[in-house]
């Protein structure tokens, strides 16, 4: 649209044309209010963008202050491109978690690589080198041709992004559930590490000092990207959808290495990235958090294409690039770096001191906004919340399976798709470069070591919605505690969290519940577990056609491994040693993957959790293994005991189980029963091992290759474990490849 | 100011399993009367006028840097154009 | 011995190369910026992986105009040892400095895993502290690996022993003849899609990778100890 074509204020008063925008009547009264007048076009989609859910959290917010947010070692905390932990050393982890869903939605491989952009950009704004990615997946069901296709071209967009930036991806998890079908998630999380000296603010201080532009030309990609991810998606969305944004991996390196050289100049004041709403975003934010105010004359910023309006620069949303805050008069020390690495850092406006954004174009203001307004002040909204009739009917509900033969639901649990080998989604991502990575993807957490010290970083991404879609408490504790537990495995000691809370339209109270009661659970877990939120993302209005993904939370978690020694696998390492579980099983069937074999759906009660029980447990199990005595860890979760013991088997060379249970078959099989774990602990280590860790021992680790349970006199599965390997890595090739 | 348009594709003789793959998408999409599918590449090239021999100028850059000729072949056309 | 890791813009691997020298070889090492003239400082050159120039048009395509290729010729004519991984290789083939060229792997799709490699020619400059026939587990992170060359050259590489490194077992991108890596005609360029430089420690999975830098370094001694 050009600018002689665009309403005029009374045109988008009395035409209602805000409400196109996701403004509401009483948002855009306050907009008026605020201004002292009409807004034009162009302030209305500045306010339409930053009041959007995306970027204003306006619905969310009165919730997310429920997370604990403060540690001992939480050098920072929600609020800026990612959060920073200390590990000791003079050194800190930066990480972030973010969505991206409805541009992949709508272009697989491009919403995911530019959402694996996006969250890198947010690391390295810190100052931090980004050092690893990880990433949460869900989509329907692995039958149908869409989902496959989606499928394949989010895995290769994450693996054509991190793999050319140079950043391994280490780990993730991928869940299939018709929940998903039309609404897929994908949600990217960057670690990155820096010393304490060199963390970085996105802070627009210093009244007269230059706003200065970097990176990628701005087209009109994405425009309006951030309200689309704030709506549901629809029949409709294809057609409304905005030019889709197009990632450029070579750039983003070449910022990246720019960025991190520049942190070095002391010219340097602040550095944003500049994600959903573009430029307007990360200068209103950046003049908010300082106090100050801010001036940009859009002539100077470099555009990709032809007589694009202020409208259009500022609610672009062209990828990799940066906005930078430089001292007055030391523009070309900036200059000078980026230019090494081709690129061009352009002075584009100033830092004022009268709290005001301010656009000129050709000689004229064109908008004129309190940045306050459009950041801190946002409005906020406390939306009802309405306990879902399914809830109460899911509490009241009994299930207990039934099986009758275990090998084969052994075999069938090892080949659903959401428990069998990711090796096809993993291969594909260049998991080694920065050779860091100690613990490969495909077992419970993925360790990194730290150059230079005898540390590593485990980190990992997890949550089983289907608990939290059953009971969004229990559910949300759950996903907090299953993170830790993956990182105890690995011997790391949880840090803390970063969050992507992926749910449905808020505006329905059932959502809004889930939406509550989640945060409620994962905010509690956090307390006992001492790991703090640090950062997030939410996501919202992930529906299609009025139905409701199942609550999703994920959780990003990164713990510190003390010492290189304490460094702990999934797998069973040689004939002889002891196999014990850690905690004992109930009947906790409801939301378990054997309960979707056998019923084709989800139903019942979440499995319990008692948090004291769960810190106790991971307390000992981390103690044993700094000790020395614990050859393997893994956790037991979806598919109960016995997929937890093939798992320790899947890539231990020739190795076998001989394990004996006694109860309940059923639910010593296959219960997800929570806070459970199976190690294994060479003979010698046995006594100091018990002494250390309240466990029971349910047999040793062979050498015949077949996993083998007895229960009383009976056997009740003897399974070679090359059979259970070939279902298990097989399961996916051989979904994608079925046609129908 | 001419406008060349320069496709590259893989030389007959070489693999070209991105072909192979659509050919087998567009086979079980029925379209069996599909004998044969080569990806390539398009490119389009805006150039100034100037004293050298426009022709040779776009067959050189094709022989250093647009195709491999290993593996590729390239084929040109050129058309002069009026930019505003 | 000095080596030079020279940096693209887009080069990755760079740190992975640096650090197998200077921690686990123990050797001199720098960085060098694809801009400089000169590589006479330096006995051995590493070109690293990564995607260089985004390999936007082919991979390795840009580099090859780099300022440096002009000093990586003359260290190939002198000849000194150059050793070009992953996009390292793929720069080499469109630089000329070696025969072929690359496509896409055969699934299409970006492979990283650990793969078998047999050593063919132990003679050179690269393998001499490997046996012949012996095989060995390198890390391969490529999207196109997928080695090419006409049936001349073929016979060439084949006649000349320049094929140095054959994968082993299942052939992970459907390379011509399961070729993973060739030399020059001199024997004094080695180009592979493998990544010895990842297999330098028991921590990151296997140190197979060491003996082919050892390798170069016993070389440039004997070669060094007769010249003075």
């Amino acid at each position: 649209m050009s600018l002689l074509l665009e309403p005029s204020p009374t045109m988008i008063k009395e035409k209602k044309l805000y409400r196109d925008m996701g403004l509401t009547d009483e948002e855009f009264a306050m907009i008026e209010r605020i201004l002292g007048r009409l807004p034009n076009y162009t302030e209305t989609g500045i306010f339409s963008v930053m009041w959007s859910e995306h970027c204003s959290y306006k619905n969310s917010k009165p919730v997310l202050k429920k997370f604990p947010t403060e540690g001992k070692h939480v050098l920072q905390g929600p609020g800026e491109g990612a959060g920073i932990v200390d590990i000791g050393d003079g050194l800190a982890v930066a990480f972030k978690i973010e969505s991206h869903n409805h541009p992949s939605a709508i272009e697989p491989y491009q919403g995911a690589a530019t959402g694996v952009g996006g969250i890198i950009r947010d690391v390295f704004s810190m100052g931090a080198r980004p050092i690893a990615l990880l990433n949460s997946l869900r989509f329907g069901e692995l039958t149908s041709p869409r989902v496959k296709y989606l499928f394949e071209r989010v895995v290769a967009g994450i693996a054509g992004y991190g793999n050319c930036v140079g950043i391994p991806t280490v780990g993730g998890e991928v869940q299939f559930d018709a929940a998903y079908e039309g609404n897929p998630l994908v949600n990217a999380m960057c670690v990155g590490l820096i010393r304490h000296e060199d963390i970085q603010k996105g802070i627009a201080s210093g009244v007269g000092n230059t706003v200065m532009y970097v990176g990628a030309k701005t087209g009109r990609d994405g425009i309006h990207g951030a309200t689309f991810a704030s709506e549901e998606l629809t029949e409709q969305s294809e057609q409304k959808r905005p030019a889709v944004q197009v990632g450029d991996p070579f750039m983003e390196k070449l910022l990246l290495e720019a960025c991190l050289e520049v942190i070095y100049c002391d010219a340097l004041v602040g550095m944003q990235d500049m994600g959903a709403a573009g430029l307007t975003s990360s200068s209103a934010e950046m003049a908010s958090k300082a106090g100050s105010g801010i001036e940009l004359n859009l002539d100077l910023v470099p555009q990709r294409e032809t007589g694009m309006t202020p409208y259009e620069m500022m609610l672009s949303e062209s990828q990799e690039r940066m906005l930078l805050v430089v001292k007055k008069g030391r523009e070309q020390e900036i200059m000078d770096v980026f230019s090494k690495y081709g690129l061009e850092a352009k002075a584009i406006g100033r830092v004022t001191d009268d709290h005001m954004l301010r656009l000129y174009h050709r000689g004229d203001v064109v908008a004129e906004i309190p940045v306050d307004a459009l950041a801190k002040d946002a409005p906020v909204y406390h939306k009802p919340s309405k306990e879902p009739a399914y809830y109460r009917q899911f509490q009241a509900t009994e299930y207990v399976p039934k099986v009758d033969n275990y090998e084969e639901a052994l075999l069938a649990l090892l080949s659903q798709p959401t428990i069998a080998s990711k090796e096809w989604v993993y291969e594909q991502y260049d998991y080694m470069v920065r050779t860091n990575t100690v613990v490969a993807p495909g077992s419970d957490a993925a360790v990194l070591r730290i150059r230079g010290t005898n540390k590593a970083l485990a980190m990992t991404t997890d949550c089983n919605s289907r608990y939290v879609y059953l009971d969004p408490e229990v559910g949300g504790k759950i996903a907090i505690a299953e993170a830790a537990r993956n990182i105890v495995c690995s011997g790391g000691q949880p840090l803390a969290v970063t969050d992507c809370l992926n749910f449905g339209n808020p505006e329905k109270p059932e959502i809004f519940w889930q939406l509550e009661k989640a945060v409620d659970g994962m905010s509690e877990a956090c307390r006992v577990l001492e790991t703090p939120v640090i950062s997030g993302n939410v996501s919202l209005y992930n529906e299609t056609n009025g139905e409701a993904i199942y609550p999703t939370p994920i959780v990003g978690m990164v713990g510190i491994v003390e010492h290189m020694s304490h460094v702990t696998t999934q797998a069973f390492k040689q004939p002889g040693d002891l196999i014990y579980v850690i905690g004992e099983a109930k009947q906790d069937f409801g939301g378990s993957e054997l309960q979707k074999w056998l019923t084709g759906r989800i139903f019942g009660k979440a499995p319990t959790i008692d948090l004291h029980v769960e810190a106790k447990r991971q307390r000992q199990l981390l103690a044993a293994i700094r000790a020395g005595v614990v050859a393997s860890a893994h956790d037991v979760s979806e598919g109960g005991l016995a997929v937890a013991l093939a798992e320790c088997l899947m890539s231990a060379k020739g190795l076998g189980a001989r394990v004996a249970i006694s109860g309940d078959v059923v639910s010593e099989l296959f219960s997800e029963t929570q806070s459970r774990f199976v190690v294994s602990v060479k003979k010698e280590d046995q006594q100091t091992f018990e002494q250390l860790v309240q466990a029971v021992c349910i047999g040793e680790v062979t050498n015949d290759g077949a996993l083998h349970v007895t229960s009383g006199d009976t056997c009740i599965v003897h399974i070679p474990v090359e059979t259970m390997r070939n279902v298990w890595k097989g399961a996916i090739p051989c979904l994608l490849k079925s046609k129908d | 100011m001419y406008k060349v348009k320069v496709y590259v594709t893989l030389r007959e003789n070489v693999l070209d399993p991105q072909g192979n793959a659509v050919k087998g998408a567009l086979h079980s999409l029925n379209y069996r009367e599909v004998q044969d599918v080569r990806i390539g590449k398009f490119m389009e090239l805006l150039v100034e006028k100037s004293d050298r021999d426009i022709d040779a100028v776009v067959k050189e850059m094709c022989e250093k840097l647009l195709a491999n000729t290993v593996i590729e072949d390239y084929r040109y056309e050129i058309e002069e154009v009026v930019v505003q | 011995m000095k080596f030079a890791v020279v940096v693209f813009p887009g080069s990755n691997c760079d740190v992975d190369m640096y650090h197998a020298i200077s921690d686990e070889l123990g050797e001199e090492v720098e960085y060098v910026w694809h801009d400089v003239d000169s590589l006479d400082d330096f006995d051995a050159i590493l070109l690293p992986g990564g995607f260089s120039y985004g390999d936007y048009l082919r991979s390795g395509a840009i580099a090859r105009f780099s300022n440096v290729m002009k000093a990586i010729k003359k260290a190939a004519d002198e000849g000194k040892p150059i050793l070009g991984v992953c996009n390292g290789f793929q720069i080499l083939l469109e630089a000329g400095l070696l025969p072929g060229a690359m496509r896409r792997n055969n699934t299409l799709t970006f492979i990283c895993r650990p793969v078998k490699l047999r050593v063919e020619n132990n003679e050179t400059m690269f393998t001499s502290q490997y046996e012949r026939g012996e095989v060995i587990t390198i890390p391969i992170a490529h999207g196109e690996g997928n080695y090419y060359c006409d049936e001349q050259t073929l016979q060439q590489l084949t006649a000349n022993n320049q094929i140095v490194f054959r994968y082993e077992g299942e052939n992970p991108n459907g390379s011509l003849q399961n070729i993973a890596g060739i030399v020059n005609e001199k024997g004094n360029v080695l180009g592979m899609m493998p990544h010895p430089e990842r297999a330098v420690h028991e921590l990151l999975g296997g140190a197979d990778g060491l003996k082919l830098f050892q390798s170069i370094v016993t070389y440039w001694r004997d070669a060094h100890v007769v010249t003075t």
